[in-house]
Formats: structure tokens, sequence, C-alpha cells
């Protein structure tokens, strides 16, 4: 007989920052019937999106994380979504790779960068209004201005410092232990505005959150001082372009109202609305710069 | 297209903007790319086909640093890269 206790176990740790990976198709088309089927494949440092698009219009897309190495990263988020339609590689006529490991996509016929990729995006969600966009990424921000046909015409990006990005938030998530999709409603839930933190350098952002919670905040109160000066970091990028009316902001971000009102706070304006979702952005512009590619091929043929 | 390379941290903004309008037919014979004495420029063919040039990928995050030898402090009244754009396409913004 034994009576030795069993050995203490730790706690399962949660992963708060996981956020959603999600697959949609149009069910109300057959992908069968299209003329020309072109996919963006959209390999970030945080997220890839595969999005397929059938005669130049939006089809079904993928959304997921990215694994340790680009060529998988692509393959994976492509088979998600051709496997919800029964889709073939063969099937599709052109492919075009944007993002960090775009030159990583092995069966990309193209690579085009994210810049411009996310202005060709931000066209189509937004309208041909869109002139400014906001691109808050995994681990990067861009600041574009485009014309009435996504042309990028004027662009900034910051891919040196994490401030600002995606990966900032996953980290202040984590830090609270507040599922990430919670963090934005959660910053309005406070009594009054809090300053927002002093610390652009995510690190140092961190170690100034606990600094706070030790100091009496509420972890609402940290969260909205996080966004705050999320917002206040990523306003400065835009100012330095300048921002123009017709205000779109793509990446994950866009989902956290708690950063997005806060920007339109600071900028005055309001950003375009759109049922797609943000981040598959720069995959969507990749998918239609591949279907203008393959109309202007046929173009060429015919003639 | 304005396209500004480089980054913003916590000592400041670093950027060199390209007006690749003026780019494409440049009327300076590409000087550009033999005046810096780092050799940070290069021509690339953008996503829309057209030749300009651009900051090598290799020194955007560290153009305070390598730009730093032909600024004011280093004893140069006037970059020699914006000196060779005879168009003025290249600007810098510190």
């Amino acid at each position: 007989m034994s009576n030795q206790a069993a050995a203490p176990t730790s706690p399962e740790k949660k992963e708060f920052w996981r956020w959603q990976e999600n697959t949609w198709v149009d069910e109300s088309r057959d992908w069968r019937d299209a003329k020309i089927l072109t996919c963006g494949i959209d390999v970030g440092s945080v997220s890839s999106q595969a999005v397929l698009v059938a005669d130049g219009e939006l089809y079904g897309y993928n959304s997921m994380r990215t694994g340790n190495n680009s060529p998988d990263s692509a393959r994976n988020a492509l088979q998600g979504v051709m496997d919800k339609c029964g889709m073939a590689l063969e099937d599709i006529h052109f492919v075009v790779g944007t993002g960090y490991g775009r030159v990583n996509v092995p069966f990309a016929h193209k690579a085009i960068t994210e810049i411009a990729c996310h202005a060709r995006g931000a066209n189509y969600m937004g309208g041909n209004q869109v002139r400014t966009i906001l691109d808050m990424g995994g681990q990067d921000c861009k600041a574009i201005h485009c014309d009435e046909r996504g042309k990028v015409t004027n662009f900034l990006m910051n891919d040196k410092c994490a401030a600002g990005t995606g990966r900032g938030m996953e980290v202040i998530s984590d830090l609270m232990q507040i599922p990430i999709g919670e963090l934005g409603p959660r910053s309005f839930d406070v009594r009054e505005e809090p300053e927002a933190v002093s610390s652009i350098c995510v690190v140092f952002a961190k170690s100034e959150a606990l600094a706070l919670l030790k100091a009496g905040y509420t972890k609402n109160m940290v969260i909205a001082a996080y966004c705050q000066a999320m917002a206040e970091r990523v306003v400065s990028l835009l100012e330095r372009i300048g921002v123009e009316e017709g205000f779109f902001i793509t990446g994950g971000i866009a989902k956290n109202p708690g950063v997005v009102k806060r920007i339109e706070k600071l900028l005055g304006i309001q950003a375009l609305d759109t049922q797609i979702d943000s981040q598959i952005a720069g995959a969507l512009g990749a998918a239609l710069f591949g279907h203008t590619l393959m109309m202007k091929q046929g173009a060429a043929k015919a003639a | 297209m304005i396209a500004n390379y480089g980054y913003k941290d916590g000592s400041g903004e670093y950027y060199i903007s390209i007006d690749t309008d003026q780019c494409i037919d440049c009327a300076a014979g590409r000087a550009c790319l033999g005046a810096c004495p780092k050799q940070m420029f290069e021509i690339i063919t953008d996503d829309y086909d057209d030749e300009v040039a651009c900051i090598k990928e290799a020194n955007r995050r560290t153009l305070a640093f390598d730009c730093a030898d032909c600024k004011p402090a280093a004893g140069h009244d006037s970059l020699p890269c914006t000196d060779a754009c005879t168009p003025g396409a290249v600007r810098h913004s510190w």
C-alpha cells in the first residue's frame, strides 16, 4: 500500500494571446464556375493568410498563425481554404506571395511587397474612397497613401520596433491574463481615461504595466493606458505622411476597438468600416494583383 | 510614389525619402548609386514594374549610424546622395 501523495503539478498554462484562426468560403457561389481563379498568400511574421479570388471577387480565405518556416505556413494556410471548398492547387491559375515570407512561397508565380498588396486589398474592402491606410501588423506598422485605384502614392514602414504592433498587444494580453479579444472592450471599462504608458518599447512597456499594477491600477486601467500608448505611437507614424479622408485600418489590431477608437479620437476622423476580416487585406490584395496579371496575359494572348 | 525607407525609435526618426516618379526617368544618370560612400542605394523593379532607386534592405534599420559620416557633425555641409540627385528625388528626414 502506498501513501505517497501525488507530485504537485503546475496548472495548465493558458495562452491568452492566442487569437481566433478562421476559415471562410462564399457558399453562395461555386468556384468551378469561375473563369479565373487566383490566390494570394500573405506569410507574415505572426499570421499567415491564403485568399482565393474568383473572377476578381473574394471567394474564400484561411487565416492562421505562422509556423516556424514560411513554406509550410504558406502550404497550411492554402490547404485550409482548399479543403473547405474541395479545390486542388492545380485548379488555381495564378498565385501571388506577399508579406515577410513572400519569397519563400514555393508555389507562387510572383512575389509582391505587402505595401502594394495592402493598398490594393484596402481599396477592395473599403471602396475606392480609401486614401490613407494604417496596417498594424504582427511585428511592424505601415502607413500608406493610395489613389482611387489602390495604387500606392506614399508609404512608410516601421519594422525596427515592435511598439504599436500586434505582438505588443499579445504581450500585454498574456501579462494581464485576459484573452486578446477582450482587451479592446475592457479598455473602456474605466472610470477615467488613464495616461498612456510612457515607454514606447514593448519590453519596457511590459515593465511599466507591472509597475502600474503594483501601484494600484486595475487591469482595465493598464489595458487602457497601453491601448492609448499604442494609438499615440501609430498616429505619430501616420502624421509623418499625413492623413487624408478615406482612412482604413488593416491588420489584426483593426479588430481591437480599444486601439481603433483611440486612434480615431486622436486623428479626429473615423475609419471606414468593412464586413471583411481586416487581417486578410494583404493576401486579398495579392490575389487581386494575380487576377489583374491573368487578365493582362489573357489580353496579350488574344492580341 | 514617395517611398520612405528607415525607422523611428526612441532616439528619433530616420527616414530617407525617394520620390520614385522623378526616379523612373532619372535625369542624373543614377548618380546616387556612386555618391553614397556606404553604397546604400540600389536599383530595383518595383511592384508596378518601374525601375527605381531604393535603400538596400540591410541598411534600412541602421540609417542613423550608416549616414552619420555624411552629416554636419562629421564636417559635411551637404549630403553626397542629395547633392548627386539633381532632380531632388532623395531627401533625409533628419
